[in-house]
């Protein structure tokens, strides 16, 4: 029985689609130059792989093998068009921002991936939970590398924050520095790897911290490495 | 076993019922939105229409007084193109040309571009593109001030070697690792502006009485008598 427990870690930690499984990264390379607009796809992603998982585990008993894939890919392809329209009529503004890469959540593999590896073998309710927490940590990662990017391309964090939120939102922007001239790469696609492989690289370092820590605490004897980098204590 | 025939049958089946259900949620979805993704879309059109006209005024309803212009000098991509005229107490003011640039770096390009009567350019909008985001779409009002080098020129105070970016030897500024994009734009902008200047009279006079017999003037008139209709299911 998978627990609650373990389908949160795993979506914003340990099986982290963007930083660990390295999937969908051509939407979250092209929309993350800013915080907004990264966060806006996160969240359209997440509604997304909850309901193709809570679809896909609502018919896990009823798909043949040899089908299995087209089917998944019929019942994404449906979803994504559904909340692509909704988005047009409730969410207009928004929807013209993010524009094309609403469509594109359909060829983002993450959602196929968890439709596979998980829904189509667990419960309804594991699987919606599943879609809610990998959702969230691709959300988080699409979020903090908008916020990267655009702190160093354009000096502010959360620029055009009306056209998710409102008028009212417009006062959330950060400006960092004024006057700013704006590290043009970072928001160019070169920056999003590196950004991306900047996020990546401290969350190995964190993991490899973590590890040093718990293998310094059941083996007192072992003289402890400072360098956390040192991959060959794995 | 089952009998292999039966299996790929009952596959089939299969398949064929979730792409019947799949599009009837989407028909469904579809149905119900269309209406309100319409009236956003009629909202965003008024805004930009209000958008390229800023200093001028004008009392009638810009979405009402439209025309739709064919013939082979019209500008941009587009079989047909739609002016919307703003009026002041009947008087002519100005006119917002929508156009396409069909050179853009991946795509079309929508452009709004609002032109004072005296022919000197009120505003420009990038309404809808698809250039790379970071270069190409510093034309959006939102990204850059880029637009806004536009406002008050005219063929007047601008002369067409000007009319490019300042690469090819004109006064607009291109952008860092994107040249095509605003090239494609002056262009297009330059091209309403010239048409408009050209057919500035016609334009304006389709809403009078065609009294006169000029054959131009009668075949614009059906053409705003055909917009209007649909115009008026649009509204509804």
């Amino acid at each position: 029985m998978t627990s609650v427990k373990t389908i949160v870690y795993d979506g914003l930690w340990k099986n982290n689609q963007a930083l660990v499984a390295l999937l969908g990264l051509c939407p979250l390379m092209a929309v993350t130059a800013t915080a907004i607009n990264g966060l806006a796809l996160g969240i359209a992603t997440t509604f997304v792989l909850i309901l193709t998982n809570a679809v896909v585990a609502l018919i896990r008993n009823h798909l043949k093998s040899e089908v299995r894939i087209p089917m998944f890919v019929l019942i994404i392809a449906s979803v994504v068009t559904v909340i692509e329209l909704l988005m047009n009529a409730y969410l207009h503004e928004l929807y013209r921002v993010l524009g094309i890469f609403v469509a594109l959540i359909v060829t983002n593999c993450t959602v196929i991936g968890r439709a596979e590896a998980f829904a189509s073998k667990r419960s309804v309710h594991h699987s919606i939970l599943d879609g809610l927490f990998i959702g969230l940590g691709f959300t988080i990662v699409l979020l903090l590398l908008g916020a990267f990017r655009e702190a160093l391309g354009y000096g502010t964090i959360f620029r055009q924050a009306e056209l998710m939120f409102g008028e009212a939102a417009s006062h959330m922007v950060i400006t960092l520095a004024d006057d700013f001239d704006g590290f043009l790469l970072a928001i160019l696609p070169p920056g999003a790897f590196m950004g991306l492989a900047v996020l990546i690289a401290a969350k190995k370092a964190i993991d490899t911290r973590i590890h040093h820590r718990q293998r310094t605490i059941k083996v007192p004897n072992v003289q402890r490495v400072t360098d956390s980098n040192a991959p060959d204590m794995l | 076993m089952a009998n292999p025939a039966r299996s790929i049958l009952h596959v089939g089946f299969l398949l064929a019922f979730s792409a019947l259900a799949g599009t009837g949620v989407m028909a469904i979805t579809h149905y119900h939105t269309k209406d309100r993704i319409e009236e956003n879309k009629r909202q965003v059109l008024i805004r930009g229409l209000t958008s390229v006209l800023p200093n001028v005024k004008y009392d009638n309803d810009l979405i009402e007084d439209r025309i739709t212009v064919g013939g082979p000098d019209k500008p941009g991509a587009n079989k047909s193109l739609s002016i919307y005229r703003a009026r002041y107490q009947g008087e002519p003011v100005a006119a917002v040309v929508t156009t396409i640039a069909p050179d853009g770096y991946s795509g079309p390009i929508r452009i709004l571009v609002g032109i004072q009567y005296n022919g000197v350019i009120s505003g420009v909008r990038v309404v809808e593109h698809r250039e790379t985001p970071g270069l190409g779409d510093a034309i959006e009002a939102e990204r850059s001030g880029w637009v806004f080098s536009f406002d008050g020129r005219s063929r007047q105070n601008t002369s067409p070697p000007q009319w490019q970016v300042k690469k090819d030897g004109g006064v607009f500024d291109q952008f860092t690792g994107a040249t095509i994009t605003p090239r494609a734009v002056v262009k297009a902008v330059h091209n309403s502006l010239q048409y408009f200047e050209m057919h500035r009279e016609e334009l304006f006079a389709v809403m009078e009485n065609a009294g006169t017999a000029d054959n131009q003037q009668k075949k614009s008139a059906a053409a705003s008598d055909e917009m209007h209709a649909e115009t008026k299911q649009q509204v509804k």
